[in-house]
């Protein structure tokens, strides 16, 4: 097996949406395997639309142009053009997860919303389903808490444990990168350190690319992390430097809290 | 299996997409419809005989005027007393009535547009027109006044829920505002609240109206069926004649492809040309400021 | 309900302006009481009046001695045929538009256009429909008066309710559900098909059943389509002619001189259960579900 550096290349890649907001310019950026990718900046800079078009979530927005690429390589180092137009975009969505802002439960029970993605991939031994049910859950540290009550409604959990939900079932596809759009934002101090420390032990298995919540967060996962400002990537380095020593103005401004 | 995935996903759309469509063709159907059978009375009946006064099929009279005008009595009176009481119902739930008896007016107001207007006329022949006849000293209870009544009972549903739906748009914060400056609820009402709802409340009584104007079986069953031309303010309390009842009295007995049954369906013509006229006005106003909403929102 | 104005009121300008507005509001509530009370009148008058005819050999008997005898079976078997046969043509049609027009409808004009025809198809009057029916089902595709004219006339009347209470149905269920389904890799049609429709299901059941609800009531779409002033037998096709309660209520009341009171309002109450019986039914079904809601 090719031990893959880069999970994912992203070139010149642009993007406009029709109401002219959030659109990005020209990003040229490598995302590490095995390892947290943090896109940070201000809000409206483009950090979601970028994560967003990593599996294509975008074709459901109005956007008008794209151009440039971004490439996911698999196992074998081989790269695929995501918007080759032979792409099948439903095999890419399983092969790259993505966990919310707030925490979306369908309106299942917590086994229907874990076991939802692999039905749809059209898995119907029950075995096979609840042994993936018990091995994301784990993943997840959520499966001692709900273990018992797997058929209740997902909705009665708290905020903490439907996020973890969420995560969980993205990971039951076994997915190769898992795009996180600030997922700690509405929990409680307890509940992100648990979420933190999860993204922590999964980056061993997976690429995580992660829109942190703050600058503290961002600073506390980052194994690289990259600036954007209003569509534009200003600045990529690897684990603390942009946070101790940045290189650019804007940079430093933002990280000291001058604006944003 | 993917393959057979988009093509099931393609079918699928397909059908979806064609019944959303279906409505523009069943609208094309319809006009089409009515213009073929509709038309060639023009060709049959000279205009002469169409705008004349008197309306006797059996000596081939075609006078459209008394049938106008008889629709016109009736939906005039039922708008003169349909839209004063269903705007002032619609004010008393949306802004006056505590909750509890919101909660009951509301879904009484709705039992009144699920009552079907053959009951309606029902209840017209054996209650109202006899009390109408003993009351006001008439011939007959069978007339426009009666109608007008029954019209009323079948758009007030409409005007006061569509009503109430505008007045509750209006925002919060500028009931509070005027209340502040010191002003009574019952000035705020008709000097802010009413005012600011005015757009969604013209709207109610159009749609009211445009339901009165097709209202069939109510009208059939108590105007007493004469078609004369309507001549002030007396022939309220006469029997006239509206378009709609003609094509439902008529329409049975008709022989297909004569000249009375080409005059019916240009009967059928204008009602539904007059009908759209309203609904389309209605709902420019609608879209109008669905896309306003869309503009402060984006 | 304005008492803490009332206490507030000092000087006596106030004390005439609260008058104003007390006076005012029992107007108010005088004018709704007029909008309510008559509909408590024609229920009540038809309930007292008709309660007494209801016998098992009214209900289930047939009409005999020129309809002035005997019972309405008929017309209700003739007016639950036609509603299932509208359910039949309307409800895929219907809901499958108001899918397209919350899922798939872009925003340009075309889809505008289609929303204009669906509110001019709620405005046109039901007897135009009813002309419609007769020039095309009846005359030009030969199926004659017949349950399946009618049925298919009052389906797209029918249409517009069910179509724009659907949409409405399926909008409320939250955007969030159907990203987060495609975001784990569903199709669109698998999203609607096992997140949407579920979620928007009673509510769509609740329109559906409120344009029943008219179809079974309305009398003109059906007077040249399909109604039959009597019939000695129930229908056996649905190319048959049938009789109908709205209609069997308007000849029983205008064309058969000398028929007994007690018929008449026992037909018309017959009518009334089963249309606010719906009516009811639909509002019981929307009342649990939004209970049982959970986002």
């Amino acid at each position: 097996m090719v031990k893959v550096v880069n999970k994912i290349l992203i070139q010149n890649f642009s993007l406009n949406y029709s109401d002219g907001t959030e659109s990005l310019h020209e990003i040229t950026l490598q995302i590490p395997a095995n390892a947290i990718m943090v896109f940070f900046g201000p809000a409206g800079g483009g950090k979601s639309s970028l994560l967003r078009a990593i599996n294509r979530l975008n074709d459901l927005a109005d956007v008008i142009s794209i151009s440039g690429e971004i490439l996911l390589a698999d196992e074998n180092g081989n790269y695929l053009n995501i918007y080759d137009k032979k792409v099948d975009v439903i095999e890419l969505r399983r092969r790259v997860g993505m966990v919310f802002a707030r925490p979306i439960v369908l309106p299942l029970t917590i086994r229907g919303n874990l076991t939802y993605p692999l039905e749809l991939k059209g898995e119907k031994n029950k075995d096979i389903l609840m042994t993936s049910v018990e091995r994301s859950l784990r993943q997840a540290a959520l499966w001692d808490e709900v273990k018992d009550r797997l058929d209740t409604s997902a909705t009665a959990l708290s905020g903490g444990q439907q996020q973890r939900l969420c995560l969980a079932r993205s990971l039951m596809l076994e997915p190769e990168v898992i795009l996180l759009d600030e997922p700690t934002s509405g929990l409680d101090p307890i509940s992100t350190s648990k979420v933190e420390a999860t993204l922590q032990d999964l980056k061993q298995r997976y690429t995580i690319v992660l829109v942190p919540q703050s600058i503290q967060q961002a600073a506390r996962m980052a194994d690289y992390a990259a600036f954007f400002l209003q569509g534009e990537l200003i600045e990529f380095a690897p684990e603390n430097a942009l946070f101790i020593n940045p290189k650019d103005g804007r940079t430093k401004d933002y990280v000291e809290g001058r604006f944003g | 299996m993917s393959n057979f995935r988009s093509w099931l996903e393609k079918f699928i759309f397909w059908a979806i997409r064609i019944s959303g469509y279906s409505a523009i063709l069943f609208v094309i159907a319809i006009f089409l419809y009515l213009l073929r059978e509709g038309l060639p009375a023009f060709s049959e009946v000279p205009l002469s005989n169409l705008l004349s006064e008197r309306w006797y099929p059996n000596e081939d009279l075609f006078g459209l005027l008394p049938l106008l005008g008889g629709s016109l009595v009736v939906i005039i009176g039922a708008t003169v007393i349909a839209v004063p009481i269903g705007i002032c119902t619609a004010v008393y739930i949306a802004e006056v009535a505590p909750p509890w008896a919101r909660e009951i007016l509301k879904p009484i107001v709705e039992v009144l547009a699920g009552i079907p207007s053959v009951v309606l006329g029902f209840f017209g022949i054996v209650i109202l027109a006899p009390y109408l006849r003993r009351a006001l000293d008439l011939p007959t209870g069978l007339t426009a006044l009666a109608g007008s009544l029954l019209l009323a009972a079948t758009s007030l549903p409409t005007i006061v829920s569509v009503s109430e739906d505008a007045l509750y748009s209006v925002p919060k914060s500028f009931r509070d505002a005027s209340i502040a400056l010191g002003v009574t609820e019952w000035q705020t009402i008709w000097h802010m609240t009413l005012p600011a709802a005015r757009t969604g409340v013209l709207t109610a009584c159009m749609l009211g109206i445009g339901r009165t104007v097709g209202e069939t079986m109510a009208v059939l069953m108590v105007t007493g069926n004469a078609p004369v031309i309507p001549r002030g303010i007396s022939s309220l309390f006469a029997p006239v004649r509206t378009m709609t009842a003609t094509i439902a009295a008529e329409m049975g007995e008709v022989a297909t492809g004569s000249a009375h049954y080409h005059v019916l369906f240009l009967i059928g013509i204008t009602l539904f040309l007059i009908t759209l006229a309203i609904n389309l006005i209605a709902a420019s106003v609608v879209f109008r400021k669905r896309q306003r909403a869309e503009r402060i929102l984006s | 309900m304005p008492k803490e104005i009332e206490k507030s009121a000092h000087s006596s300008s106030s004390v005439s302006r609260n008058r104003i507005q007390r006076a005012g509001f029992l107007l108010l509530l005088g004018i709704a009481l007029f909008t309510v009370i008559p509909i408590f009148l024609i229920i009540g008058v038809v309930v007292i009046r008709g309660f007494q005819t209801l016998t098992p050999e009214f209900i289930f008997g047939f009409p005999y001695n020129g309809m002035k005898s005997g019972g309405i079976w008929p017309a209700i078997v003739g007016t639950i045929y036609l509603v299932l046969g509208t359910a039949l043509f309307s409800v895929p049609i219907g809901v499958a538009a108001a899918i397209y027009l919350s899922e798939y409808a872009p925003v340009n004009r075309v889809t505008q256009i289609i929303r204009i025809a669906i509110i001019t198809l709620a405005g046109i009057p039901s007897v135009v429909y009813g002309l419609f029916g007769l020039g095309l089902f009846v005359i030009t595709l030969k199926f004659g008066t017949s349950i399946i004219a009618g049925a298919l006339t009052l389906a797209i009347m029918n249409l517009p309710v069910i179509i724009s209470t659907s949409e409405e149905a399926l909008r409320t269920v939250p955007h969030s559900f159907r990203v987060t389904s495609i975001s784990l890799g569903a199709t669109k049609w698998q999203t609607i098909h096992r997140i949407v429709l579920p979620q928007a299901q009673s509510g769509i059941l609740t329109g559906v059943i409120l344009g029943l609800e008219r179809a079974a009531g309305e009398t003109a779409p059906i007077l040249f389509t399909v109604a039959a002033f009597y019939l000695p037998q129930l229908p056996r096709s649905p190319f048959d002619q049938t009789m109908a309660l709205p209609y069997h209520l308007y000849v029983i009341s205008t064309q058969v001189p000398g028929m007994p009171e007690g018929i008449q309002y026992g037909t018309a109450l017959v009518l009334l259960i089963l249309v606010l019986g719906m009516n009811l039914f639909a509002t019981v079904i929307r009342s649990r579900a939004r209970a049982r809601r959970q986002w």
